[in-house]
């Protein structure tokens, strides 16, 4: 039996010119999202299609790739994803963010700063921030055409109303060039400030929805909020168990069922990286006593 | 000349067809600032169809509308571009349409429903906004530990005010209105009409209302047009029309009436 023989990189050249003129439209217009012909890739939807075809539009023979998934590079999700491109496209991979220079993400930001030689690629699930309060797509993309965005602060409104504060955490939409409100996929506000004049490229594919968008390096990227309730990011109250950082995003572990908990940075490459440099945490134990 | 003795609407030779159909044909009015203006006849005569190219939500076969804007300059309505008559539908014109639920956000809280208008026109403080939304709620009767509900909570005659309350918050100088009562029993409807009329005194609203109810337009309006077939067949003062109908089809319709 033959065993199968991809493309590089397994999408066929005509897909990756196709995906990549989407891209370049969506460079040049940041924040509008560019319908483009998505394709079944070998993954279910929601597992990163629309992450993993621009990824293998944009790859070339030199790039070294880094797959992250909540921040952690040894979860399921991101080793499949690394795997499938070792196999397809035998590029070199990496988990240390600064020797990657194309990092596929879903759900974060890396806490190292990003530079110009890199590309960030998010997998999106739903890229149109306005969904869930205009179910109509002739509608939504008529209010972006206008730049009618009243909506987006109803939605704040009603957190307030309901919550006091804007209760939003996640996918917390951005105002991208002082133009286009966009999703910023469901990564938590904490790194919605990472974006705003960001020296990486960051792209964001949609495969189910069909949908890629871009912000370019040193674009600005703003939270949206309200004079009197502005923008916050939030962070557990705690230093990282493993490597003492108080400023990295984290974890919450529950560690045992009588409500012990430990709190560790979510970016796994991060947190090893500073463990490596000698700085210590607590640790799982200072404060928890294992039965 | 003041502004208020220039027309703010002005329809000229309005004709719809729909291929051989006539939804309305040949209407031409003016509606000055502060006017209510009545729209009267039976089903089919052609009234929401004028209602709704008066309001620029369906193009006019022949004929033309025109609309003297904030800046004072009367401008043909077809030569708006869409963010523009996007924008004058969210500012300085109102819609009150008969079922709530097409006016209003059913899932989302009766304050977002009156500030959504403002945040439209770039308010960015919630405290003001809320602080607003909350008034309107009072001018229309609505109790203001209400203002976290939902409309899908309210019943059909807090819908309807919360609907125009919605309508008004951007002080337009012009709302149409699509049968407001409808669907609204007679002592809600009542009620409704009361504060209408209060509001449109005391904004000096005007006002252009299509409905099927007689009093309704007794209540409200100055001036009267009576259609049938898609025409408009007598037109006049309110009292004028009512009282005194020409037309043997408005004496049909005004005899209809079961006395109370």
């Amino acid at each position: 039996m033959n065993a199968p023989v991809y493309n590089f990189a397994y999408l066929d050249e005509q897909t990756k010119r196709m995906i990549r003129r989407a891209i370049l439209k969506a460079i040049a217009i940041p924040g509008y999202q560019v319908p483009f012909a998505s394709r079944e890739m070998p993954m279910p939807y929601g597992w990163g299609t629309g992450g993993v075809q621009v990824t293998a539009a944009i790859l070339g023979q030199g790039d070294t790739l880094k797959v992250i998934d909540q921040g952690s590079d040894d979860t399921t999700n991101a080793i499949s994803i690394r795997k499938f491109f070792e196999k397809t496209a035998n590029v070199k991979t990496t988990t240390v963010t600064s020797d990657a220079t194309v990092i596929q993400t879903r759900h974060r930001i890396p806490e190292t700063a990003l530079n110009d030689n890199q590309v960030l690629v998010y997998q999106v699930p739903i890229p149109e921030p306005l969904r869930f309060l205009e179910p109509r797509e002739t509608e939504t993309r008529r209010m972006h055409a206008l730049g009618e965005y009243g909506l987006m602060h109803v939605k704040l409104y009603e957190d307030i109303a309901r919550h006091g504060h804007i209760a939003t955490t996640y996918a917390y939409p951005v105002k991208v060039n002082e133009r286009y409100v966009m999703d910023p996929s469901p990564t938590p506000k904490f790194d919605n400030p990472k974006m705003d004049d960001c020296e990486a490229l960051q792209l964001f594919g949609a495969g189910r929805e069909k949908r890629i968008y871009a912000i370019p390096p040193h674009t600005k990227v703003t939270s949206l909020d309200f004079e009197d309730h502005p923008f916050e990011t939030y962070r557990f109250d705690a230093p990282c168990a493993l490597c003492g950082s108080k400023t990295s995003y984290l974890d919450e572990v529950v560690v045992d069922d009588k409500g012990g908990r430990m709190f560790v940075c979510s970016d796994t490459d991060y947190c090893e990286t500073r463990r490596a440099d000698g700085h210590k945490g607590a640790g799982f134990g200072a404060d928890h006593q294992v039965m | 000349m003041r502004d208020n003795d220039r027309p703010l609407l002005v329809c000229e030779g309005l004709s719809k067809s729909y291929g051989r159909h006539i939804g309305c044909k040949d209407v031409s009015f003016q509606l000055y600032p502060g006017e209510v203006l009545a729209i009267v006849g039976e089903s089919g005569s052609g009234k929401s169809t004028l209602l709704q190219m008066l309001s620029t939500q369906l193009q006019p076969s022949k004929g033309r509308v025109s609309y003297r804007m904030r800046d004072g300059i009367t401008r043909d309505l077809a030569t708006l571009g869409e963010a523009e008559r996007r924008f004058l539908f969210r500012t300085d014109w109102g819609y009150v349409h008969q079922d709530p639920a097409m006016g209003l956000r059913m899932a989302v809280s009766a304050g977002a429903n009156v500030g959504e208008r403002l945040m439209a026109v770039g308010w960015g403080h919630y405290g003001k906004i809320r602080e607003t939304s909350s008034s309107w709620l009072e001018r229309v009767e609505i109790s203001t530990d209400r203002i976290d509900d939902a409309p899908k909570t309210y019943s059909g005659g807090m819908r309807q005010r919360l609907q125009i309350a919605r309508n008004l918050v951007t002080e337009p100088r012009l709302v149409f209105m699509d049968e407001p009562t409808g669907g609204l029993d007679v002592s809600v409807q009542a009620r409704l009409l009361d504060l209408v009329r209060g509001l449109v005194n005391e904004l000096g609203l005007a006002v252009v209302i299509v409905t099927h109810d007689l009093a309704v337009a007794r209540l409200l309006s100055h001036r009267v047009m009576v259609m049938k077939g898609g025409e408009v067949i007598e037109t006049g003062l309110t009292d004028q029309v009512l009282d005194d109908p020409h037309e043997p089809y408005t004496q049909l319709l005004v005899s209809s009436i079961l006395p109370a």
